[in-house]
């Protein structure tokens, strides 16, 4: 390497490294707060916790005061059943779709993909007065089924391409032998669609988990509230509490961070369609 | 596709094609069409009727939309809830894009170390829910911890600082720049991954022509992932035309101050829901909602007929 490419390598990273900072500051500032007494918060912000300034207190009142335990397996239930049924119902559909020539698919394929661009938000006003009327409002199952409703499209549309890919010869082969086609996509190309799951999951997990305006919407009561609901409401009333506020913040940062960190190949995978290997 | 397939696909008897069609189409199709399709449907249908005090429901065609935009009561938060979104597009457009693109092109660069590391930090602020990341903002901001007034003046800045989020005039800007700080990541990862799929010939032609690092990118590089910035363009647009959970979270369904901060979101709720000056209405909230829909129907239009079938010609 020559002097001047090892300045411009030099450069490139302090660039990288200055926006990485930026980007993972502010969340490291307020994990790191919510474990100190509130002079130390106010004292020496930027220091991290050491043994004189260390302090449980804000979790303490977070784990008394609100439903946060409530609020965390409402989310995980919400996300994991709206995930599921997303995944089985969406690569049923996409199977149908790339797998058998129908009149109406092409409008079919269109139909379905509006739900892709827009958002389902805006039928909210409908949304809510069905499910009053159906006896769902302040449910789990409300949010899961809009969920679902909205997940659905781009599922659709990934898992299609995933399914192309899936080698001919081998549905082929099985239908030559008199497999059954509910057979042939369950326990033949399901599996096969494992790489997909990744994928999906960036565009619905998360937009699911982080969704503020349906559980505000839906669900009215502690018992129905999800994590960003219910993290948003402590924070309105505790605002001058600083201790439980950071704390609140964190505890809704740390489960994200801690799977990102764990599935963060897949996931960048997933959003990159496979171009990064 | 194969003849082998058709072949076989296409022997099934009719009946038999139509139960698997329903078996694997039906599920999906109907919670699709019911929960996602229905209620657009209806909500606009609902626009065009108004409810009476004791709850019965008339067709009144297009008045709610006249009201809203001609009885200066309803058109004054409209357009301005409409101009302030804009804005709010405008700085994602002009700041967000710009640095995707940089970050991009660094991280595509040649035999960049820890670049695995650099794309999992820069991407985990979009991991977040925008609720969490307003408020930690919020708190950051602060003039009442001082972190931010601290880390200006550390840099010789002090007296640059502002509680921005509480002025009129630059509460909006700070929002969206927030804003951008999240989700600068999906421009960059779109664009990084078309960056990569860049045939490597076309970069060594170049590269033995005798272009450094930077021209490669600016001449090459970059009109080449075109399709794929006006396709982040047209996500942005109807994310932002769509936002309400961080002005929410952190202004409040009332968009203070004095509502510098409303867009067309917030607008929404507090005409669907009601808050402390007014009560919730459906049918206008459903008349909202439908000059919504329109904005957005527009922006995708733009971009499907303009942006896209321009940009068609310039595709490898």
């Amino acid at each position: 390497m020559t002097v001047e490419q090892r300045a411009r390598s030099l450069g490139v990273h302090l660039v990288l490294i200055a926006y990485s900072v930026l980007a993972v500051g502010p969340i490291l500032l307020v994990v790191m707060n919510s474990f100190k007494v509130r002079s130390a918060i106010f004292g020496s912000p930027l220091a991290p916790p050491d043994a004189a300034t260390f302090s449980l207190a804000g979790y303490e009142k977070v784990f008394r005061s609100s439903h946060i335990l409530t609020y965390y397996s409402n989310s995980l239930i919400v996300t994991l059943v709206s995930m599921a049924l997303v995944l089985l119902f969406g690569a049923m559909a996409a199977w149908a779709l790339t797998e058998y020539r129908f009149r109406g698919s092409t409008a079919l394929a269109l139909f379905l993909s509006i739900g892709i661009m827009v958002p389902i938000r805006l039928g909210s006003v409908a949304i809510l007065s069905m499910m009053r009327s159906a006896g769902l409002n302040d449910t789990l199952t409300a949010l899961i089924l809009v969920y679902v409703a909205q997940g659905l499209p781009m599922s659709i549309f990934i898992l299609s391409e995933f399914i192309q890919q899936v080698p001919k010869d081998l549905r082929d082969a099985a239908r030559c032998d008199g497999v059954p086609e509910t057979r042939i996509f369950f326990e033949v190309v399901a599996p096969l669609l494992r790489p997909a799951i990744a994928t999906v999951a960036v565009f619905t997990i998360v937009p699911i988990w982080n969704d503020l305006w349906f559980p505000l919407i839906l669900t009215s009561s502690d018992s129905t509230h999800t994590v960003t609901l219910g993290v948003q409401q402590f924070l309105g009333q505790y605002i001058t509490d600083w201790n439980s506020v950071l704390a609140a913040l964190s505890m809704a940062i740390l489960p994200v961070v801690v799977i990102y960190v764990i599935l963060s190949r897949q996931l960048i995978a997933g959003l990159t369609s496979g171009a990064v290997k | 596709m194969p003849e082998s397939v058709s072949n076989i696909t296409a022997q099934m008897p009719r009946a038999k094609l139509a139960g698997l069609l329903l078996f694997f189409l039906g599920p999906a199709v109907a919670i699709y069409t019911l929960f996602s399709i229905y209620p657009l449907v209806a909500t606009m249908a609902l626009s065009t009727y108004t409810s009476d005090p004791s709850g019965g429901r008339h067709f009144v065609g297009l008045a709610n939309f006249e009201t809203l935009l001609g009885d200066a009561l309803w058109s004054k938060p409209f357009w301005n809830a409409f101009s302030n979104n804009l804005i709010f597009f405008a700085v994602h457009m002009c700041v967000q894009n710009p640095i995707g693109i940089a970050l991009a092109g660094l991280l595509s660069l040649p035999g960049l170390r820890l670049k695995g590391l650099y794309r999992t930090v820069m991407f985990l602020p979009t991991m977040l829910s925008v609720v969490i990341v307003g408020f930690s903002w919020n708190l950051i901001l602060s003039p009442l911890w001082g972190v931010a007034a601290g880390a200006l003046k550390a840099v010789g800045l002090g007296s640059l600082f502002a509680p921005w989020l509480g002025l009129e005039s630059s509460a909006l800007v700070t929002l969206a720049l927030i804003s951008v700080w999240q989700f600068v990541g999906i421009p960059m990862m779109l664009i990084y991954a078309a960056l990569l799929n860049i045939p490597e010939e076309l970069i060594d032609a170049a590269r033995v022509d005798g272009l450094g690092h930077f021209r490669i990118f600016l001449h090459i590089k970059l009109p080449l992932v075109l399709p794929t910035i006006s396709l982040v363009s047209v996500l942005t647009f109807v994310a932002n035309f769509n936002a309400f959970d961080l002005i929410y979270s952190v202004k409040g369904a009332l968009a203070g101050p004095n509502f510098a901060t409303d867009i067309l979101g917030t607008f929404f709720y507090r005409t669907f829901f009601g808050n402390q000056l007014q009560l919730g209405n459906p049918t206008m909230g459903s008349a909202v909602a439908t000059v919504m829909f329109f904005i957005i129907l527009v922006g995708l239009c733009l971009y499907l007929f303009l942006v896209q079938r321009r940009i068609r010609r310039y595709a490898f």
